[in-house]
Order: structure tokens, then sequence, then C-alpha cells
């Protein structure tokens, strides 16, 4: 007697808790093991490319905060560099360092999230309780600098929109001394963890030449040994000027991308700390009254500064004819802009480049002749925040 | 290859049928080709031991409506080699097909997908091509500049007829897209106003 095997048809998502968000996830499972892994995204898809067509270069800027929402700003700096490059203005260097610190700060609120959910995926609640409180910390800093916690708006074209309210940097220095020890905490919960280590070491491989292939950037190329970071290769900004390193991975699993990511950590708080004490007072955004709006006291004295303020929040600056891609090193990966600008004030064309939309793509890769239980493993590990994805 | 003049050169002599134009600015190359030399150009800028762009890193499309050739589809190449990058280009016709790269690149499926979902643009050998960000059963292609911003249907869920469906857009109020246009040089009525004048006299 024979019987007909038939493999099963699972919906993984989109309401489910380690799916990190509306991914649909149809999985061909034979037995417990995955034969092909089909992603539906698009469920939070809100055209903001379209949108951002339809609105001057200032007003465009909010959006990039909601794509990944994690940690917004490093998405404004790409559309900021772009519009600089473009305009081919220079930012003032306390600027820089500003918007370069609270880069540092994003990438440690995205790594902390990515790094306990993915240990919350395969059973450990504590790394989450810890992390998330030191996330709360960043995100009053985030809010003191641009009065919200999430959605910042604060990176300009030429600077950033205000400078640092008295006492931050002090706090933020505060923070800095303290954090490495959660670092070495979170360690401690999981770096020698026999279960972490079971759910992770040797699961989701990726070769060097594979990682390549599939356009993978950020952690994701480091974990398989790919010294690339676009902060050290392509500097922008005053990275040029810090000092860090860069922490490769050696076999491209999903415990070496969270080993990266913790290395990757540390890095950024010297970065932070290193940032503070190159800082000097001084302007904060471009001085040009064509691009970036007068102060509130100019205002009241000059005719001229009035007409600036007026025309600028009108009609908004006017960028000339051009086009340019510009990528920054995000949390994720290669977070890039290709903007195509035709001289009048709203962007023609702004295409993002999401770093999580190649590494979702790879998904079937990467997961098939896992197990099932592996699933949420690798989706952690791909680190995956639908904002970008979807966009 | 260090520099990027160099390599322009390199590209120009070795694909001097295919490429049409090259450009250097903002430390990145622009080259134009024609639309059957793509898998040709690719191939070699992604296999030749002086260029090894080993990684595509977007593909997307810039709509032009009021030009005969309409889009103009663009792919963004990076060499971690030699630390450089490509941006590759040509236009094509609104019902022209183009050929996949999946076969050279395994990450352009979802990007070529996504062409196709926001543009409409269908490609020839492509493994699975279907709408990837839009909802189920969605009609149009967004990004295209005649594609309105507020869409043609809205989703809602109906307690009648006790499920979620699509009815056309009805707005309160109309999406209001003033004309900032610069007051001191007139708004665009004026100025078409005052540019037909012109040709008058």
């Amino acid at each position: 007697m024979t019987k007909k095997i038939k493999n099963l048809n699972l919906n993984f998502g989109p309401q489910h808790p380690a799916a990190h968000g509306v991914l649909r996830l149809i999985l061909e499972l034979d037995g417990e093991v995955v034969e092909k892994a089909d992603p539906h995204i698009g469920l939070l898809h809100r055209g903001t490319e379209k949108l951002i067509e339809n609105k001057t270069y200032m007003q465009a800027v909010p959006y990039f905060d909601r794509l990944d929402y994690v940690a917004p700003m490093n998405q404004e700096h790409a559309f900021a560099l772009a519009i600089e490059k473009i305009l081919n203005i220079e930012v003032p260097i306390r600027a820089q360092f500003i918007r370069v610190m609270f880069c540092e700060i994003g990438r440690i609120l995205s790594h902390i999230l990515n790094v306990t959910t993915q240990a919350l995926d395969v059973g450990a609640l504590t790394p989450s309780l810890w992390g998330f409180e030191e996330r709360e910390t960043l995100m009053t800093f985030y809010e003191r600098a641009s009065g919200s916690r999430l959605h910042a708006n604060y990176f300009r074209a030429g600077g950033v929109h205000q400078d640092l309210p008295a006492g931050l940097e002090n706090d933020i220095a505060k923070f800095c001394e303290g954090f490495p020890k959660i670092i070495n905490d979170l360690e401690n919960l999981l770096t020698d963890n026999r279960i972490f280590k079971q759910r992770n070491v040797d699961i989701g491989i990726v070769t060097k030449e594979d990682a390549l292939d599939y356009s993978f950037s950020g952690v994701m190329i480091r974990g398989s040994g790919v010294p690339w970071d676009l902060r050290k290769s392509q500097p922008y900004d005053c990275y040029e000027q810090l000092e860090f390193k860069i922490p490769v991975g050696k076999n491209g699993d999903c415990y070496d991308r969270y080993l990266c990511r913790i290395e990757e950590m540390k890095e950024s708080v010297s970065i932070i700390k290193q940032c503070l004490a190159k800082m000097e007072k001084g302007p904060i955004k471009t001085l040009d009254g064509k691009i970036t709006p007068p102060s509130k006291k100019e205002i009241k004295q000059s005719m001229e500064a009035l007409i600036h303020h007026f025309k600028l929040f009108t009609e908004g600056y006017r960028v000339p004819e051009d086009e340019i891609y510009t990528a920054v090193e995000a949390p994720k990966g290669e977070f890039g802009v290709y903007l195509i600008s035709d001289g009048s004030s709203k962007p023609y064309k702004c295409k993002i480049r999401a770093p999580g939309f190649s590494h979702l793509q790879s998904m079937d890769y990467l997961i098939r002749g896992h197990m099932l239980a592996d699933v949420p493993a690798v989706l952690g590990s791909l680190d995956i925040v639908f904002g970008e994805v979807d966009r | 290859m260090i520099n990027l003049i160099d390599l322009e050169k390199k590209i120009n002599s070795e694909l001097a049928t295919k490429i049409n134009k090259t450009e250097i600015k903002h430390n990145q190359i622009y080259i134009e080709i024609d639309k059957d030399d793509l898998i040709d150009v690719t191939l070699f800028i992604k296999t030749n031991k002086d260029t090894k762009f080993r990684q595509l890193i977007d593909i997307t499309v810039v709509d032009y409506p009021e030009k005969v050739q309409r889009f103009k589809i663009v792919y963004l190449f990076l060499s971690h080699e030699f630390n450089q990058r490509i941006i590759l280009s040509y236009f094509i016709n609104e019902n022209e097909v183009i050929s996949s790269l999946t076969s050279i690149f395994p990450s352009a499926n979802w990007m070529e997908r996504e062409v196709f979902d926001m543009y409409g643009v269908n490609f020839k050998n492509h493994p699975d091509l279907r709408r990837i960000l839009t909802d189920y059963g969605f009609e149009g292609h967004p990004l295209r500049k005649d594609f309105p911003l507020t869409g043609h249907s809205e989703v809602r869920y109906s307690e009648e007829q006790k499920k979620v469906i699509n009815e056309p857009v009805k707005l309160e109020q109309n999406y209001r897209n003033f004309d900032y246009e610069s007051p001191w040089e007139g708004t665009k009525y004026i100025k078409e106003q005052t540019n037909t004048d012109d040709k008058k006299n």
C-alpha cells in the first residue's frame, strides 16, 4: 500500500509576533523542513515615493522618519546629503558632528531592538526588558533635540533644525559611560548561552559570493566576512575624522551577525564619545538664507530675513536639474536615495533604496532546507523593519 | 583601476559600440546604453577583472510622460573591490519589453517586480513577475506621473456586506495642490500668459 505525501502550505503572519511587523510568509513544508518560502510584502505600503514627488524638499523629510522607524535620523541623513551634494553646500562642522552623533544613537537604537527581539524570537525574554529601558533613554535624547521621540524631522539640507538644548551633551556623555555595562549584561545573557547558540550557530549561513549576489549590505555582508562599511569606504560628513573599527564575522550565520551587532554598538558608543569631545560651539546650519530659514530674532529685525522665511515655507528652495545617488550606512545596511531634481522646489523622482528589501528577498535562499523553528531565528537576524521594506 | 577617469576610458574602449554616452559627476559614472545591449554590458562590468561591479544596488524607472520614449530605466551598480559606483540607463517606449537581469544577479528578482508593479514595465525571462508592493487585485501603476496622488479606489470594511470592499475614492475635500511658484516671477498661469503674449508680439 502506498501513501501519497503532500507538502503542507503554511501561512506565517501577517499577524505573528515573530514576523517583525506585517510580513506574510507562505511556507511550503515537507514535514518540518521548509521547502520553499514566498514572502508577501506590501501590507505597509504607503506610497512614500509618490508622496515625496508632491512635496517640497523640506516637507519630504518627515517621510524618511517613517521608513525605518527604529532609527529615523539615519534615513533623513541620506536625503539631506543628496540635496547638499546637488546644491553644493558646505555643512558647518558642528552640524556634522551633531548629525553623526545622532546617527550613531540611531544605530544603537536599532541594534538594541534587533538583538533583543532576536533573542525573544528564540525564547529569551529578559534581554528585551533590559534593552528597551536603554532605548527609552536614547529616545528621550531624540526628544530633547528634536521634540519627538520617534519621528524626529531633525536633519535639514545644510545642517540640523536647531541646536542641542543645554545639558544634553552632558547627559549623552553620562549615558556613554553607563551603556557599555548594559552591553556586557546582554552579552552575559546571550553570547555564551547554550540555548541561544543552539538556535543560532550554523543557521542561515550566507557565503561571501551569495552575499554579493543577493545585494546584501550592512551587518548581513559583514557577518559573511566582507569588510565593507560605507562610513569607512565612502565617508560622508565627519566620519573621516573619527576612529572606529569595523567588526567582521567569519561564518556568516545568525550568531555571527548577532556578534557583529554587539560589537558595532560598542564602536558606536566610542564614536559618540569622540563626537562629544570634538564638538565646538558654532553654527548648526548653513548660513545661506536661500536654503535655511533665518532665526526668529533676525526675522523681527530684517526685511530680507522675513522675505527669506516666507519664501522658504511657501515655495521652498529650488534645486537645480541633476541626478544623484547617495547612500549612507544605516544600521540595517546601505540606505540610498536616488534623487532626480528638475529645477523646481519639488523632487521629480526620489527612489529609496532600502536595505531590508534585498535582505528579505533572500529569505527563500536562506531558509530552504532549514526547520520551521529556524524561520524566526533567520528572520530575526535579517533585521527587517517593514516601514522601509514596504515604503 | 583606481580612478574614475581610467574606468571611464576602459569602458569606452572595451565596449565602444555599446556605449552611447558617459559622464562623470558626483564621483559616479553615468552611462547611457541601448536597450538591447543591457545583458552584454552588465556581464562585462560584473566579470571584468578591472571593473568587478559585483553588486546590483537597485533598479528603478523615471517616467517622462511628455517624451516619446517615456521610461528611463536606471540600474545602480557597486564595485566593492574598487569602491566605485556606476549608474546605467536607457530609454524605452511605453509598451516595450526589456530583458531581465535575474540570471546575472538573483537580487534583480524583486527589484524588477517592483518596477513592474510601480510602472508597468514588462520583463522577459523573469521567473516570477507578480505585483509586489500594492494590494492583491490592485489596478494601475502608481508611480507613473499620470496616476493621481489620491489613487482611484479606497478600501473599507462594509458593515452591511460583512467584508472588506473597494470603492471609488470619495474625499470630503479635494487634494489641495497650491501653486507655490515664486510670487516674484508670477504663478504658473500668469507665466504661461506672459509667454504667449511675448510670442504674439
